[in-house]
């Protein structure tokens, strides 16, 4: 059994897990996207991103699909992985600002501010609904097609597919299917809303970081109170 | 052919085809390549070959994979002198025959360079300062031909690695400290020793030769004019590894390459280097080729993997790595086809006579494809170690206008520039990677004072953002964002935190990117703005291209002096932008002009020029 050490815990995991499976275990929270437990995995988000290995030679691999090895040394929230994990939400918001899931994971990783031109699309190119045609209902109906900036799923030839039953698999599982909500701004590419307004809040006052864990509003569960009556 | 049953027998035909040479005899060897067709090769061949009848007995032709001097294209070599003629045109065919009869050089066909004419090849500045192991042999080897490999020693070091055992030859392959020639560096003998360790009883190797690098050809000559050194590496890796099935993958943009490699494929089955009981001992092992679709992301190791197996070229995850769990699930080991050509060099000649060759931690030559704004372009194949210096001036000749050279990119798309003041720098895979660039697979582009270090780096973004695969959010998304800032910066809307969030967004790709071609895209960004910072405050803050080549930051102006009123302007504006009665000096309206340029390029007397 390999052993790891993920964010200073020494852990025995089992064979064949990835570091996403052990930080599940230990209940370290890695946000994820394409990621689905029915599901192969895929790496694509890369919002999973942890760093691994010491000194000079750490790099950034995705905790989904990165199978752990013995002696492997891994940080789940590093400032590297924390602003790269930034960028990449900020990337995939701007590419698809009406996403509901993008929008609460921004609000989780305190994504403030979005720098580049909304494209309002409606496909952030996860994979999910793909997978879960060919994996789940063995259908393979959909798929990619093209690449890089062409990149687009759809039947082949862009026909009716005779392999398409209706099933709806895909709309259930697309993470940018489910539109957030308007809001009190809606065409604000980032709403920092909906998502704290469903947590329990341990706290009302972010700003003065009196949280009885000693965090620093990292977790997630304090509402940026400021911020809201900002946005009002 | 008949087919070799032991080493015995090929020692004997070996000797036969080297004996059977006529070293008084002339050979003329036309460079007939893909780049000599393009520019005419074929033409000159067929005049060579209507002049040279009834001489037949004195002389013989050749039609050779590329001699690596593109700029001198279609030239040939005389042997046995060793006479190179360059930019030939079909008339001079019979001149050139008569000459050799009477043993003369035709003094206006030869390589002239500062009054001083170069006759034979090895005085060229452009070969003299090269170091030729591999494509050395181009020149003598006629493609179609397996006899005329095995005339130059061709199969003599698989004949010897067949006397050695596996464990032996991948010792020879590291102590030779040859590393993987596509780009990473990885050595090659370490690679082959964890393939090997594998237990399984199938393993699998591949010869990359999906060369997608714009402007890099290196791959294509090598298939192109000396196929059965690939094939010969590729046999005695087999052996040292334990596989028995080979892939070639090549672009289909390679026509003349996978015909001479499929040519080769069955010359060599006939002669019984290739099939079942290889000379007579129990290995068995045989190549297929595959012909690539096109994608630049497919010379990424897993993505070729996952293009043979017939699924989207799309990279995977690593571990496992291909010599681990690779094609179809087993043991697979990837080498690029300079690195399957250095092998048989190595066991031929040994691993000290190679590891005497380049640096520390660089063994062996390497070839770069020099081209950009540089007089002698071509293929150079130059020791490790050399500087980027010697490359472009001394075999390069330095640049072929008045314009300063300002920077070379090197390694293609992924690749960074380094700029005129570190020319210095010995070119090794360290060194390059210290300055923010990559050794790639070898092409080099020389740049001049005429190109705009920004509008560079959009090129090549646009370049890689249309070859993503598209898996990875940060290298799809982030390369279609550095895009955008680039090209809000050439057409000058650009603010002032577009640098910052240029350097951060790149640092990210590099991070965060599954493969090395979002790993290494953002390269030629970052090194441009490590290097040319102030081009690109010229742009946002002075809205200035210092190169004249952004088109929304220059202007053209009349030079009221110089301007004659002869109209000529006028009449050639596509926009009607030019006013002016004749005889009197000319004006621009800038509101209208599209600064195309043909004003600048019609007018006689210099008046219209960049107001910069």
């Amino acid at each position: 059994m390999p052993k790891i050490k993920i964010d200073g815990i020494e852990f025995d995991c089992s064979e064949n897990s990835t570091i996403l499976d052990v930080a599940k275990i230990l209940g370290i929270d890695i946000p994820t996207l394409c990621y689905h437990e029915g599901l192969s995995r895929w790496g694509g988000c890369r919002l999973c991103i942890v760093e691994i290995g010491r000194d000079e030679n750490t790099k950034l691999v995705s905790s989904c699909t990165y199978p752990v090895q013995e002696g492997l040394i891994v940080r789940t929230a590093s400032k590297r992985v924390i602003n790269a994990r930034k960028m990449i939400l900020e990337l995939l918001i701007a590419q698809n600002p009406t996403s509901k899931v993008l929008q609460d994971l921004a609000s989780k990783i305190g994504l403030k501010e979005v720098r580049f031109k909304p494209k309002w699309e409606t496909c952030i190119y996860c994979g999910l609904c793909v997978r879960i045609c060919k994996e789940q209902m063995m259908a393979n109906a959909i798929g990619f097609v093209n690449r890089g900036n062409k990149l687009k799923i759809t039947t082949p030839f862009d026909k009716n597919s005779e392999d398409c039953r209706r099933c709806g698999a895909c709309m259930y599982i697309c993470p940018a299917c489910t539109i957030r909500c308007d809001g009190p701004n809606p065409e604000s590419v980032l709403c920092n809303g909906c998502y704290n307004a469903l947590q329990p809040t341990c706290l009302e006052v972010y700003d003065n970081f009196s949280c009885w864990m000693g965090l620093k509003g990292e977790c997630g569960t304090c509402v940026d109170i400021s911020k809201n009556q900002k946005n009002k | 052919m008949t087919k070799l049953l032991s080493i015995n027998e090929f020692d004997k035909i070996s000797k036969k085809i080297t004996e059977r040479q006529d070293f008084n005899k002339h050979i003329i060897s036309i460079s007939s390549g893909t780049c000599g067709h393009a520019s005419g090769s074929i033409k000159v061949a067929e005049a060579l070959k209507q002049a040279v009848k009834g001489y037949e007995d004195k002389i013989s032709i050749k039609l050779t994979g590329c001699h690596g001097y593109c700029a001198a294209e279609p030239n040939i070599i005389i042997f046995p002198q060793k006479v190179f003629y360059k930019n030939l045109k079909p008339e001079d065919a019979p001149n050139i025959i008569q000459s050799i009869l009477k043993g003369e050089i035709i003094e206006n066909l030869v390589i002239k360079e500062n009054g001083i004419n170069y006759t034979h090849i090895d005085e060229i500045p452009f070969y003299k300062y090269q170091k030729n192991i591999l494509i050395g042999d181009n020149p003598l080897i006629d493609p179609k031909n397996i006899e005329d490999y095995i005339a130059i020693g061709g199969y003599k070091a698989f004949s010897k690695a067949l006397c050695m055992r596996p464990n032996e030859i991948i010792e020879e392959i590291k102590k030779s400290g040859l590393r993987g020639r596509g780009g990473a560096g990885f050595s090659t003998g370490i690679k082959w020793e964890v393939a090997s360790k594998q237990k399984s009883d199938t393993k699998y190797i591949i010869c990359n030769a999906d060369e997608g690098d714009p402007g890099a050809y290196m791959d294509r000559n090598l298939l192109e004019g000396n196929p059965q050194l690939i094939i010969e590496g590729m046999i005695i890796g087999a052996y040292a590894i334990g596989a028995n099935k080979g892939w070639i993958y090549v672009r289909d943009e390679y026509p003349l390459a996978v015909k001479n490699i499929t040519i080769n494929i069955k010359q060599a089955r006939e002669m019984g280097f290739l099939g079942k009981n290889i000379l007579g001992s129990s290995f068995d092992f045989d190549i297929q080729i595959t012909r690539g679709a096109g994608a630049f992301v497919c010379g990424e190791e897993t993505a070729l993997i996952q293009s043979i197996e017939g699924k989207i070229g799309d990279p995977r995850q690593r571990p496992p790595y291909p010599a681990q769990m690779g094609l179809f699930g087993k043991p697979t080991n990837i080498n690029n086809v300079e690195t399957w050509a250095n092998i048989p060099k190595i066991i031929d000649k040994g691993a000290d006579w190679y590891a005497n060759i380049g640096t520390k931690t660089s063994k062996g030559t390497k070839i770069f494809s020099l081209v950009g704004k540089v007089k002698n372009t071509g293929l150079v194949e130059v020791p490790m170690g050399i500087t980027i210096k010697d490359i472009v001036y001394n075999i390069g000749g330095g640049s072929p206008t008045d314009r300063k050279i300002k920077a070379i990119q090197t390694g293609g798309p992924s690749g960074g520039c380094i700029p005129e003041d570190l020319f210095n720098l010995p070119i090794d895979y360290e060194s390059l990677k210290q300055a923010g660039s990559i050794m790639g697979s070898g092409g080099m582009i020389v740049l001049d004072e005429d190109t705009c270090m920004v509008d560079f780096a959009r090129y090549f973004t646009n370049f890689l953002q249309n070859e993503s695969c598209g898996k990875c959010s940060s290298c799809r998304e982030g390369i279609q964002r550095m895009f955008e800032i680039l090209t809000d910066i050439t057409e000058g809307k650009a603010n002032d935190t577009s640098i910052e969030l240029l350097e951060e967004l790149g640092s990210v790709i590099k991070d965060t990117s599954l493969c090395a071609l979002g790993q290494t895209a953002p390269n030629s960004v970052l090194t441009s703005i490590r290097y040319f910072r102030n081009e690109y405050i010229a742009h946002i803050k002075d809205k200035k291209c210092f190169a004249g080549v952004c088109r929304a930051l220059i202007r053209y102006k009349i030079d009221k002096e110089i301007c004659t009123g002869c109209g000529v302007c006028k009449i050639n504006c596509p926009e009607g932008a030019i006013v002016g009665e004749l005889k009197q000096p000319h004006l621009i309206l800038q509101d209208k002009c599209i600064k195309c340029g043909i004003c600048h390029d019609n007018c006689n007397f210099n008046a219209i020029n960049l107001d910069v």
